[in-house]
């Protein structure tokens, strides 16, 4: 069984964005770029289930402009057989993200796709529910575990009460939540390795998407600031202060 | 023009959030309609009449609808949704779930949890873990949209009087199925609607010291909450973590102990009323958020706190 695994560039997260001064949007330039976190547990999965004797091969994809040939050169490190990245300069909606997804789905025919169950910038959490509608695919969304048998997989999802376990027929896709692993770091052989593999470059033209806007980004603000607060010298006095001056117990 | 609002329930109790989403919809406008898909969730639906402003209730019951398995509701949806302006839902892990492929179905986007409604079709959420709000229009004939509850105040459960209407679209996709869940039993206060959340951090140690804040939490009539970094070190389960990939909480006070305050942390408790800090680390960031820091061990402080209250 071939596995898909997506792969977005992100902003590195320990880093603070900040808002520009025209409100246009936030500030990239400078900054520390990554594999978004997510898609870091999306590509150990998969790499795991290849490990495993699972998954044939292990295909890496990432979908925007040149630079995020790193990511995939990442991923590659850490395992994936070969990447693709489908090379656009525009802003891409995660709509447009999943119908290019699609056909890379429809060419690639893979068993199983594995992505973040949310990117750390936009923080929409959509992609891969959205794929799934696309292909008509199930879905495993925040997944905690993993377990591909026969023609299905069950999963275990991370939900608002607890956990839940779905049994979903193959072709499916499973987006990560963070207990699904614990992602390895890349070794040195393994990152001079990468450089060889194969990586190819589509564009949405290629695949025959156009890519198109269904919203527009008014403008892009910094939160309210939250007032400086005091230090207490003691339990006692915290005790007081949430009494009489929050009056919150 | 209406808006169809998606309720949330486990097919015998309406949850609070769908009060939050009513109340996000109504400042939409629009005629409100609520959509109560389960099995043998009458109940659900009665309760979901008498929310203020709601219309009418559309009531699709079958057994390929009771765990809201999102193949089979979004499909469910996307019929019903293409006669409305706005497909509204709290953002739960259910309607997350189901919600995008609602949107893809109906080939809009899917706005995700919205903070505040500026306009029919202009909405406010935060984006890079709550470090910049993003104010987005939506340029779709119909807006699929997504609530942070903690955004909107609550609609009245009671004073409506909606009719109800059976709804009877099948829609089994038939390629996922419920297996089982682990759903923590608690008679704490969820998490999402406690007025009072005292969380933990690493700084706990372990699990069995989780006690320790719990005592505190039983005489605040609290919830509980974790950091990542506790859920990750298996101190307590995975439905307790606050943060930017966690839960939202805004309560009116917000006790965090043993937690540094990373941003991912902080994206989840922010915009809480109150917020209390307990850590030994003086320098630990959490302190510049909090209303009232208190530099201590944890171990000394919290059994003192408990005595106190
Ligand atoms: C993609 C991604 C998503 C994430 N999502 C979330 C999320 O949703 N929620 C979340 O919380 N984190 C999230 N994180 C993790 C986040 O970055 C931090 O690692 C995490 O919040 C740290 O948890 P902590 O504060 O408990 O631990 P630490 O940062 O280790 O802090 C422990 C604190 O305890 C204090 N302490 C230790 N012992 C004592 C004592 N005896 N008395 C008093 N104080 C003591 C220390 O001084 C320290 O400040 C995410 C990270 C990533 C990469």
């Amino acid at each position: 069984m071939k596995v898909l695994v997506t792969v977005k560039r992100v902003i590195d997260y320990n880093v603070k964005v900040r808002v520009k001064s025209d409100n246009s949007d936030v500030d990239l330039n400078n900054v520390k770029m990554a594999m978004n976190p997510f898609c870091e547990i999306a590509v150990e999965e998969a790499v795991r289930l290849k490990e495993a004797g699972i998954a044939t091969e292990v295909v890496a994809v990432s979908l925007g402009s040149k630079v995020c040939q790193e990511q995939l050169r990442t991923a590659l490190a850490l395992g994936a057989d070969r990447a693709i990245l489908v090379e656009s300069d525009e802003i891409l909606e995660s709509l447009t993200v999943a119908k290019l997804l699609q056909k890379v789905v429809d060419d690639e025919k893979p068993g199983l796709v594995i992505m973040g169950k949310q990117a750390i910038d936009t923080d929409n959490n959509q992609t891969g529910q959205m794929l799934g509608a696309l292909t008509g695919f199930p879905q495993g969304a925040f997944a905690s575990d993993v377990k591909v048998d026969g023609d299905k997989v069950q999963v275990i999802r991370e939900v608002d009460g607890g956990l839940q376990t779905v049994s979903l027929t193959l072709p499916a896709i499973v987006t990560s939540d963070l207990r699904l692993n614990e992602p390895r770091y890349a070794s040195l052989p393994n990152i001079m390795k990468a450089k060889k593999k194969p990586l190819d470059i589509k564009t949405p033209a290629d695949l025959g998407v156009e890519v198109k806007s269904h919203t527009r980004l008014v403008k892009v603000s910094p939160p309210a600031e939250r007032k400086a607060g005091i230090k207490v010298a003691s339990v006692e006095a915290l005790v007081d202060k949430l009494k009489n001056e929050a009056k919150v117990i | 023009m209406a808006i169809l609002v998606i309720a949330e329930h486990d097919n015998s109790e309406l949850k609070p959030a769908t009060l939050n989403t009513v109340a996000a919809a109504a400042q939409m406008g629009g005629d409100l309609h609520v959509l109560v898909a389960g099995a043998g969730c009458q109940s659900v639906a009665d309760a979901a009449a008498k929310i203020q402003g709601v219309s009418q209730v559309l009531l699709a019951e079958d057994a390929c609808y009771e765990h809201q398995l999102a193949e089979n509701i979004s499909l469910l949806i996307n019929e019903l949704g293409k006669d409305y302006t706005h497909i509204v839902a709290a953002a739960t892990t259910s309607a997350k779930n189901f919600m995008p492929r609602v949107a893809a179905l109906l080939d809009v986007a899917q706005i995700s949890e919205i903070i505040r409604v500026e306009s029919a079709d202009t909405f406010d959420r935060p984006i890079y873990a709550g470090n910049a709000i993003a104010t987005v229009q939506s340029l779709d004939s119909i807006k699929v949209i997504t609530v942070r509850t903690t955004g909107f105040d609550a609609a009245a459960a009671e004073g409506g009087s909606a009719t109800v209407r059976a709804v009877s679209m099948l829609h089994n996709a038939a390629t996922s199925a419920f297996v089982g869940a682990e759903i923590a039993k608690s008679d704490r206060p969820e998490l999402t609607s406690a007025q009072v959340i005292i969380s933990g951090g690493r700084g706990m140690g372990n699990g069995e010291n989780f006690a320790l804040i719990e005592k505190v939490a039983d005489k605040l009539g609290a919830a509980v909450g974790a950091s990542r970094a506790a859920v990750d070190a298996g101190f307590v389960p995975n439905d307790m973590q606050v943060g930017q990939t966690g839960k939202i909480v805004a309560p009116d006070l917000y006790i965090a102990v043993g937690i540094s305050g990373a941003i991912q942390h902080l994206a989840g408790m922010k915009d809480s009323k109150v917020i209390v800090a307990i850590n030994k680390d003086e320098e630990a960031p959490i302190f510049q958020v909090a209303d009232y820091g208190l530099v201590a061990d944890l171990f000394e402080a919290v059994p003192q706190l408990e005595q106190q209250l």
